[in-house]
């Protein structure tokens, strides 16, 4: 296998071998047969030479969707999804500005209209459309725009996908999610704050590799790596099973890496694959280092009742209980004095029955 | 957007729980008052044994079947224990339910492991559709019943099997049955107060009440 991908690769000090090894996983996290794993680097290797249209958006986001693309573990390796598309419009990342920056988005669309792929991060603010504006055009404009010469859409990050972080109560912008607003197109969702870089990579090469999404969830997840729970995959299953909980983040049972879930871990309701994937190039993730899972590529995960709420615990005190309690007292006493009135009554009005009225 | 099973979640977690619990407690506190001041007249006749005797008595002595009950009606008895204890096990000993409690009122306690609660959970719910089933087959039980007999059975049951098919992640996503668990224990809460569930309640007063009568009539307990 030649090509340009790997001659640039091989510059920046990445193996052909370990370009294949790479392929060869992404295949195999998405459950795909192992004769996927070379198809996709032959795919990934012509696309290079192809090189896709990609068109990248990004609205109300804080840039760490595309912080943990471009600076995930392997940066070569997983950075290469610039090598093998043509990224024609990234505003963090690309060179050009202003009018020349928004003239590559057209001309890209236009000379592509119907086979770019089309890649948000971030939420569309609908309350007012000024909120958040690129080049004096608003957000729901230029998605809109763009979005119909796209032959897909993949919304990565948790506030494309459903929103995210904008979206949180009381939602001040009117945030929507990319697939709120875009119905009559495939739209994928890569949820996360931020979503994992290899899932990003693979549904990609996917993308190269078959000309199609993958097979998605009821949420529009990659299921490949969105189908099983946290809690599924986690390496302090066992502890939950016996029933062993850290009680703080400093305890002896924590000091044990017993499981989190009393200190709020969110992972038995979150659908990702960061005990499979970890983070840092395998090094740990999240429940690794000590700390529950957030919950961030479920939708709302934001407003989910507090990150250090046990799943089992009420969202707020009962507040309310209080009053209601009190209620329910006057409510008893009102009924025991009407009660107590009757009897009088009954009392007062008996009329006791002689021999005389039996008589009668 | 319709709600998400995350958001339901939050939702049974929150504002419906606030709702249940205000219920509960409102329904508990009404109905207990509204009981014990009913007021009854003193009673002047001499008690058979020391003054209360009878009433403690009862209270115990009712948890045990009568003399050849057990063997008339045995599913009645142990299918009743069973699933009586085996609840009590499954709510106040489930780690996850500890630390409701302790959240709501800062008290806590030992919990028990997962396993050893599933099996308890499966147990209960096999003691229970036995008194159901035993409740339809005899006829003269299926006669005694009614709706509020069938309903009370519903209400115990589906927070007991809602519950259990989350922790096995049967049937449903894990977020949407755990959902549909905590709204089922939300209902039970709702109607404990008003239904014949209220003997968790009202069980030991009025057997002591019954008692401590009987104690006054001569009637040898």
């Amino acid at each position: 296998m030649k090509g340009p991908l790997i001659d640039s690769l091989v510059q920046q000090g990445v193996s052909r071998r370990s370009f294949l090894k790479y392929c060869a996983t992404l295949a195999s996290m998405m459950a795909l047969p192992p004769a996927a794993g070379p198809a996709m680097a032959a795919a990934i290797a012509a696309a290079a030479t192809r090189r896709p249209p990609v068109i990248w958006l990004s609205f109300q986001e804080c840039t760490g969707c595309t912080e943990s693309l471009t600076r995930s573990h392997s940066p070569t390796i997983e950075t290469m999804i610039f090598d093998m598309i043509s990224l024609d419009y990234h505003h963090t990342l690309q060179a050009a500005s202003g009018e020349a920056a928004e003239r590559a988005r057209l001309e890209s669309m236009q000379a592509n209209f119907g086979k770019y792929l089309l890649i948000v991060d971030g939420s569309i603010p609908t309350a007012n459309t000024a909120y958040s504006t690129i080049a004096g055009i608003s957000n729901y404009d230029m998605l809109m725009e763009t979005a119909k010469g796209a032959a897909a859409v993949i919304a990565v990050g948790s506030c494309a996908a459903f929103g995210g972080i904008p979206h949180a109560n009381p939602n001040p912008t009117g945030a929507k999610s990319v697939g709120d607003l875009i119905t009559d197109k495939p739209v994928m969702n890569i949820p996360g704050c931020p979503p994992i870089p290899v899932v990003i990579a693979g549904v990609l090469a996917h993308f190269l590799t078959f000309g199609s999404l993958p097979e998605l969830d009821d949420k529009g997840r990659p299921k490949a790596f969105y189908g099983e729970t946290i809690h599924d995959r986690c390496y302090r299953r066992p502890f939950y099973d016996q029933g062993k909980f850290a009680k703080t983040f400093d305890d002896e049972g924590a000091r044990r890496g017993w499981c989190l879930f009393e200190l709020g871990c969110k992972g038995p309701v979150t659908h990702n694959a960061c005990a499979t994937t970890k983070w840092n190039g395998g090094t740990s993730w999240p429940v690794e280092s000590g700390h529950g899972c957030l919950g961030c590529s479920e939708p709302d995960f934001w407003d989910a009742g507090g990150f250090y709420k046990a799943l089992s615990m009420p969202v707020r005190p009962a507040t309310a209980a209080a009053a209601a309690a009190g209620v329910g007292a006057v409510a008893g006493l009102a009924v025991s004095v009407a009660n107590r009135a009757k009897k009088s009554a009954a009392i007062r009005t008996h009329q006791p029955t002689t021999l005389e009225d039996l008589e009668k | 957007m319709s709600m998400n099973d995350l958001q339901w979640l939050t939702w049974v977690r929150g504002t419906g729980f606030n709702i249940a619990v205000g219920i509960f407690l409102l329904g508990v506190v009404w109905r207990l008052i509204e009981v014990y001041t009913l007021g009854r007249k003193p009673d002047l006749a001499a008690p058979r044994h020391v003054p209360g005797a009878s009433g403690w008595h009862t209270i115990v002595r009712r948890s045990l079947p009568p003399p050849g009950m057990l063997a008339r009606s045995p599913v009645s008895y142990i299918g009743g224990y069973v699933f009586h204890v085996g609840l009590a096990i499954v709510v106040f000993f489930f780690a996850q339910h500890i630390l409701l409690v302790k959240q709501l009122t800062g008290l806590s306690w030992p919990g028990l492991p997962s396993q050893l609660i599933n099996l308890t959970a499966v147990v209960t719910m096999v003691a229970m559709l036995a008194v159901l089933v035993d409740r339809i087959r005899q006829p003269v039980k299926r006669f005694l019943s009614t709706f509020e007999d069938w309903f009370t059975w519903a209400l115990t049951f589906l927070p007991l099997v809602t519950g259990w098919m989350a922790t096995q992640h049967l049937l449903l996503p894990y977020t949407r049955m755990l959902a549909l668990h905590i709204l089922t224990v939300e209902l039970l809460l709702v109607f404990l107060p008003f239904t014949k569930l209220f003997h968790a309640f009202a069980l030991i007063g009025s057997r002591w009440y019954n008692g401590d009568t009987n104690g006054r009539k001569g009637v040898p307990v």
